[in-house]
């Protein structure tokens, strides 16, 4: 006996396997190894979670900023002989009128506020007290007047967008000593910021317009927003959902349930668990090459879009299903055949209820995918500048549009460090849709779970 | 085992249901039946034994065509039901299955209510005009499913919340409940207590006045019990068939008598 010869004590006659109360050497050394094994996983999962925590810290950090936006409150007078010289209120004589007619307006709201608060800082000109308002507050003005006209002639208060350095001055990114080097900002217009602040003209806010607005030219960061872009997803997701859901379900249940198995359909299989696998670009190229170049179909639109992320998402969606409708016991289907219903029956009655949960879950995983990827929308002209909202669908379809992550990228490029915040921003609405979509995904699974 | 009670059963011959003429079944290289015949009578409950692997399962289940799931089964040769080759291209296998119901191993209820587990069958093959016959479907299958009592006030309930042998006995009234002529049972009680398999036992005397009954098992205490005709099944082949209580106590080939007294098998 091998473990006789090395082992002195059994030779001499004592039992074989020594006393149960000391390990002996071998035992010792599973358990350590089995203790480092535990201590590496451990390790490893910290180092995820804490990669995770970071990640999330640095964006909300980053980003909740965002929501907040700061306001300067205005009473502006609409003055009829600048705006509707002939006075007949027509609006195609009103729309003639352009952002540079009203940007007075506003100069003087501002030069009057600053009277009435008595605030007296040296140095500062009128000029760069009305520079204090975002560029956009003119367009903001003129909107206004064009859907009331009758207010024309009156004094309105107006919440405008404050410009980014000083919205930047109140979230702790530009200081005194920046504006100094700082071209776009003077330090005495940051006094006068704090000085409006003490007074209770210059307010923040929650920014609606981050989430409705369209996103606004480099230099006008404190006006950008994500609506275009979160329609756009929006629109994408739909088109993905409408076509990849019954494409995916019923290839899924043709090869699993009805196709023969033979050397094709292994094909067809491997196929379409290496498309799982391709990398996202090549899609892009795909639908640049088909969608647009043969077919003709616009740029930047959510259909192309949503054709590119249908055929990206297909392969998930079908592997999923496939995979929860093999986890459908065989003895349903011996069940429904025996009492005598149809292959078709014994699918649509029993066995696909049972899958649901799965399909869903695999959909809702797959359509998250798509909704985050980027690369292949780069391509196909989705990261073009759109300020123009794409029309209801199904016309919306074919409108440009941008979309969350393309936006996010976007953002990403531009100089203003306004926009910093604002690419963190996105990646936090982003976020929010993809944990929704997610919950949803559980909740379903939850509610539809059956035991058999 | 009451060996005296099986001699003395007294057995009468009825009409042919089901016979089999030389049926073969591959799957794929394998051969799995060699060469069956046999006259399966109506209003007769007929028993497969044999040890494990045997094809009395494969077999059982060619008489309803359920091989045809199978992708790598081949099934030739004749088997006639009423005198129609159930294997002629032009039988639709799903009117052979209302006509040949099946109750499987494991009990296995649709994960619905046990109104429609029963309902379900009436309803594709368009038994019932309306709820009313529908309802009067359900009671009488769960009646003669020995299960009315103990679920009349709960046919809303699921049907896989029942105990192991009541949803045995409810698969076996989903299986009656499309009116067929034959029920094969394919080990009914294997997955079974023995309370719930002598239930399951009553049960498949009473269906036996008006269906042809095959049963398939392990048990040969169950096989004596339930069955009038018994047929052993050895390696793929149909060793020796005839009246139940003559397999038992006198069997002419030495493989029946050797698996009866637990030599082989």
């Amino acid at each position: 006996m091998t473990d006789a010869t090395a082992n002195p004590a059994a030779a001499a006659g004592s039992p074989r396997h020594g006393s149960l109360l000391s390990q002996d050497a071998l035992t010792k050394k599973r358990n350590a190894a089995e203790t480092r094994f535990r201590l590496y996983g451990l390790a490893a999962v910290s180092v995820g979670i804490l990669a995770l925590i970071l990640l999330l810290a640095s964006i909300l950090n980053n980003g909740l900023g965002s929501f907040q936006q700061t306001f300067i409150s205005l009473d502006v007078e609409l003055q009829e002989d600048r705006l509707d010289k002939a006075g007949n209120r027509n609006i195609e004589d009103l729309k003639k009128v352009s952002t540079f007619g009203y940007a007075p307006l506003i100069t003087a709201a501002m030069a009057a506020k600053i009277a009435e608060t008595g605030i007296q800082i040296e140095g500062l000109s009128a000029k760069d007290a009305g520079n204090i308002i975002s560029k956009d507050a003119p367009a903001q003005l003129r909107d206004y007047v064009l859907a009331n006209p009758e207010k024309i002639g009156t004094t309105v208060n107006f919440k405008v967008l404050a410009n980014g350095r000083i919205d930047g001055y109140f979230k702790d990114r530009v200081t005194m000593a920046s504006a100094e080097l700082d071209s776009n900002v003077t330090p005495q217009q940051l006094m006068l910021a704090d000085a409006l602040k003490e007074d209770g003209v210059l307010i923040k806010g929650f920014n609606w317009g981050f989430i409705t607005n369209p996103d606004a030219s480099e230099n006008r960061p404190e006006a950008s927003g994500l609506g275009v872009a979160i329609l756009g997803s929006l629109y994408m997701m739909l088109v993905v959902l409408i076509l990849a859901l019954p494409i995916g379900v019923a290839a899924s249940i043709y090869l699993e349930e009805f196709a023969p198995k033979n050397r094709w359909t292994d094909l067809i299989e491997v196929n379409i668990s290496n498309l799982a696998a391709v990398p996202s670009i090549v899609f892009g190229i795909l639908g640049l090459a088909i969608f647009i170049n043969f077919a003709g179909l616009p740029q930047s639109a959510p259909i192309v879009g949503g054709l590119v992320l249908t055929l990206m998402t297909l392969p998930t969606i079908i592997i999923s299903t496939r995979a929860s409708l093999k986890s459908v016991p065989p003895s349903i289907r011996d069940a429904a055949l025996g009492v005598g219903a149809s292959k078709m029956q014994s699918v649509f009655h029993h066995v696909l209820p049972l899958a649901a949960p799965g399909i869903l879950t695999g959909t809702i995983i797959g359509l998250a995918q798509a909704l985050g990827e980027t690369a292949p929308l780069l391509l196909i002209g989705m990261v073009a500048f759109v300020r123009e909202y794409p029309g209801a669908p199904p016309e919306g379809f074919f409108d440009p549009a941008s979309a969350l992550p393309v936006q996010v990228y976007n953002w990403t490029q531009r100089a203003d460090p306004a926009f910093v915040e604002r690419a963190s921003g996105a990646i936090i609405v982003l976020l929010i849709f993809l944990l929704f979509m997610n919950a949803v995904a559980i909740m379903l699974r939850r509610r539809f779970e059956r035991r058999w | 085992m009451n060996d005296m009670r099986i001699v003395e059963r007294e057995v009468e011959t009825k009409a042919v249901k089901i016979s089999a003429r030389n049926c073969q079944v591959y799957y794929g290289e394998t051969h799995a039946i060699k060469d069956v015949n046999i006259d399966i009578e109506d209003k007769t409950v007929t028993a497969f034994i044999g040890p494990s692997g045997c094809g009395k399962s494969t077999f059982l289940r060619c008489l309803n065509r359920m091989n045809d799931t199978i992708d790598v089964a081949r099934v030739e040769g004749e088997i006639l039901l009423d005198g129609e080759d159930i294997y002629d291209p032009k039988v639709d296998p799903v009117q052979l299955r209302a006509k040949v119901g099946m109750v499987f191993q494991k009990p296995n209820p649709f994960p619905k209510t046990i109104y429609d587990n029963v309902a379900y069958g009436p309803r594709i093959h368009g038994l019932a005009g309306n709820k009313a016959d529908l309802d009067v479907i359900v009671e009488k299958s769960l009646r003669r499913g020995a299960i009315w009592d103990e679920v009349k006030d709960r046919l809303d309930a699921p049907g896989t919340g029942l105990s192991g042998g009541q949803q045995q006995r409810l698969c076996i009234a989903r299986a009656v409940a499309t009116e067929p002529e034959v029920l094969l049972m394919d080990e009914p009680c294997s997955a079974l207590d023995p309370i719930a398999t002598a239930q399951v036992e009553e049960l498949i005397d009473e269906l036996r006045e008006q269906y042809s009954v095959v049963i398939v098992t392990h048990s040969m205490q169950q096989a004596a019990r339930v069955s009038q005709k018994t047929a052993f099944f050895h390696l793929g082949n149909l060793v020796e068939f005839g009246e139940t209580g003559q397999i038992f106590t006198n069997p002419q080939d030495p493989r029946t008598e050797s698996y009866i007294t637990g030599r082989i098998g």
